[in-house]
């Protein structure tokens, strides 16, 4: 009996491969078609080199770039800022929601001041914070800290806010001691709006560098496009473009990942079946 | 532990008005004795057992545990809700272990000996969403056992399960009880299971809630339901049943 759950499990393992690598397959089929398109409309100089590059001119590119180790440097330049300012952004979210969340005191004194924040684009206070702290990192980790610090915020305080009172009896029988409570009903409840939180802080992250980046820089991804757009390299410009995706939707995918571990005891629907 | 009882008077305050759900409910349970409760749907027999453990303290009145006035909730108080309550994030020794470490030796030989009696072997590590109703409310009662409460709340634990899981968990019921002469006290709609497992049977009137009767059940165990004593006293239960409003739902 044990040795059939396992082929059973084994089987279930290898048809859930086979599907991933479908899912793969069928995600591409698009991007694919539209490469091919792209490319016979260059080929056939329907276009000019300026407007639209073809792929392969931007593959060409990509391969200079990397090759003169200019891409990568750009792309560190970007991803470190990038990252430090959704750590202390989201970090600063994580834990402003976490405080909103458990105690309805600190609800009433810091949320209206900052539901009013949100509501200000913070890209109108990009010239502020250009002025205060001028053109360098600070300015844009701080712009990057505050696009990401909201999602998080927003989605950790709605994930606590969500636990179903009825565990928190169960909880108060069983005598759970503050922190027993925090690790086992709490976060776990609010985990999934958690990771949301982090999904769409990381995507705000990400615009924020763009836009930082775009207003004024010397190094970074952002940088790299404004430079070839000077000089009409469109081809580059692409390539930065394209980066700017592949980063984003790989960090996506991180998270994805991370709810898949995290939020196997889930039971919601997942769509087609 | 005994328990003292003294409702006066438990509300709900609604939007239309003051809901009066329990109403002069007072009784004296001995230690170790087992209780049974049976009355129509919303009369609030849940109500009645959320006071005892202390859940809820918004009533006019008091419960006393030995000599102890119940005030909060304690482990002292076990309660098996009428829906399982899990946390779906643990697995199902999680769950049952819950704030207590199965790193320990000794929680873990106590879980491990749980999970077989409530006949879970092999689903240790199954999360809830993988279990049935009947299963998830064993694992429920494997929780409370675990902490060896003084006074044993259960609130249709059994409602959910088939006719045979059913049984075999009131024989697990009866055999803790006997090894540790908890003070139990459980809710039920089955008019067999009343009779076969209380000392007394507490009939419950609606609107407002209220004791009816107490019927005392003096049958030794084990008890047979085919007996002709075992079918009298239930007959007689079902006499004061019919003089209340509503039926219950299985007879
Ligand atoms: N939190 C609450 N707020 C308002 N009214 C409530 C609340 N809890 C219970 N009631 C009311 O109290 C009454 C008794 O409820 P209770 O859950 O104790 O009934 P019950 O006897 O356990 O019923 P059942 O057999 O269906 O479980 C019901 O009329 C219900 O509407
Ligand atoms: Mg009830």
């Amino acid at each position: 009996m044990p040795s059939d759950i396992r082929t059973s499990r084994q089987n279930v393992r290898n048809t859930s491969n086979h599907k991933k690598v479908k899912k793969i397959l069928s995600g591409m089929i698009v991007p694919i078609i539209i490469a091919v398109i792209w490319q016979c409309i260059g080929t056939l100089e329907l276009v000019t080199q300026i407007v639209l590059p073809t792929p392969w001119d931007i593959v060409l590119a990509a391969k200079n770039l990397l090759a003169s180790g200019l891409l990568l440097t750009h792309l560190k330049v970007s991803f470190i800022r990038a990252a430090v300012g959704f750590i202390i952004g989201g970090g600063l979210g994580l834990f402003f929601g976490t405080l909103v969340g458990l105690s309805t005191r600190s609800e009433h004194l810091l949320d209206p001041s900052l539901q009013m924040i949100r509501t200000v684009p913070h890209l109108a206070v990009t010239p502020l914070f250009i002025l205060w702290f001028g053109l360098g990192d600070t300015s844009k980790v701080l712009l990057i800290a505050l696009g990401a610090f909201f999602p998080l915020y927003v989605n950790t305080f709605l994930g606590i806010r969500r636990v179903d009172a009825k565990l928190f009896d169960v909880a108060r029988i069983l005598e759970f001691s503050k922190w027993k409570r925090m690790k086992l009903l709490i976060l776990p409840a609010a985990l999934p709006n958690i990771l949301l939180g982090v999904r769409l802080s990381l995507g705000a992250a990400w615009l924020s560098l763009v836009v930082a980046e775009l207003m004024g820089s010397t190094e970074g991804v952002g940088y790299m496009i404004m430079d070839a757009r000077q000089f009409s390299n469109t081809d580059i410009v692409f390539v930065g473009i394209i980066i700017f995706a592949l980063v984003g939707k790989l960090t996506d995918s991180l998270v994805r990942l991370m709810e898949h571990h995290f939020l196997k005891w889930q039971d919601t629907y997942r769509g087609g079946a | 532990m005994d328990i003292t009882i003294d409702i006066r008077d438990k509300s709900f305050k609604k939007e239309r008005g003051v809901v009066h759900v329990l109403d002069h409910v007072y009784f004296h349970i001995d230690d170790g004795e087992f209780i049974t409760v049976i009355g129509p749907s919303g009369c609030g027999k849940s109500t009645l057992l959320k006071i005892v453990a202390g859940l809820d303290t918004d009533y006019d009145g008091s419960v006393y545990i030995g000599r102890q006035k119940v005030q909060k909730p304690s482990v002292e108080q076990g309660f098996v809700f009428q829906e399982h309550r899990l946390f779906p994030w643990l697995t199902v020794e999680e769950n049952i272990a819950a704030d207590l470490s199965l790193n320990n030796a000794e929680i873990r030989k106590k879980v491990d000996e749980l999970i077989d009696i409530v006949r879970l072997g092999g689903f240790e590590k199954a999360y809830p969403k993988e279990l049935s109703g009947g299963m998830s409310q064993r694992v429920a009662i494997a929780r409370a056992l675990l902490r060896k409460p003084s006074v044993l709340l259960l609130d249709e634990p059994f409602g959910a399960l088939d006719a045979f899981t059913r049984s075999h968990l009131q024989e697990v019921l009866l055999q803790v009880w006997a090894e540790t002469k908890t003070t139990m006290i459980l809710v039920t709609h089955d008019l067999d299971e009343s009779v076969y497992l209380g000392n007394r049977v507490a009939v419950m009137d609606t609107h407002p809630g209220r004791i009816r009767h107490l019927i005392p059940i003096d049958l030794p165990f084990p008890r047979r339901k085919t007996h002709p004593s075992f079918q009298k006293l239930r007959q007689k239960v079902l006499r004061e049943f019919e003089t209340i409003s509503e039926p219950p739902t299985t007879l």
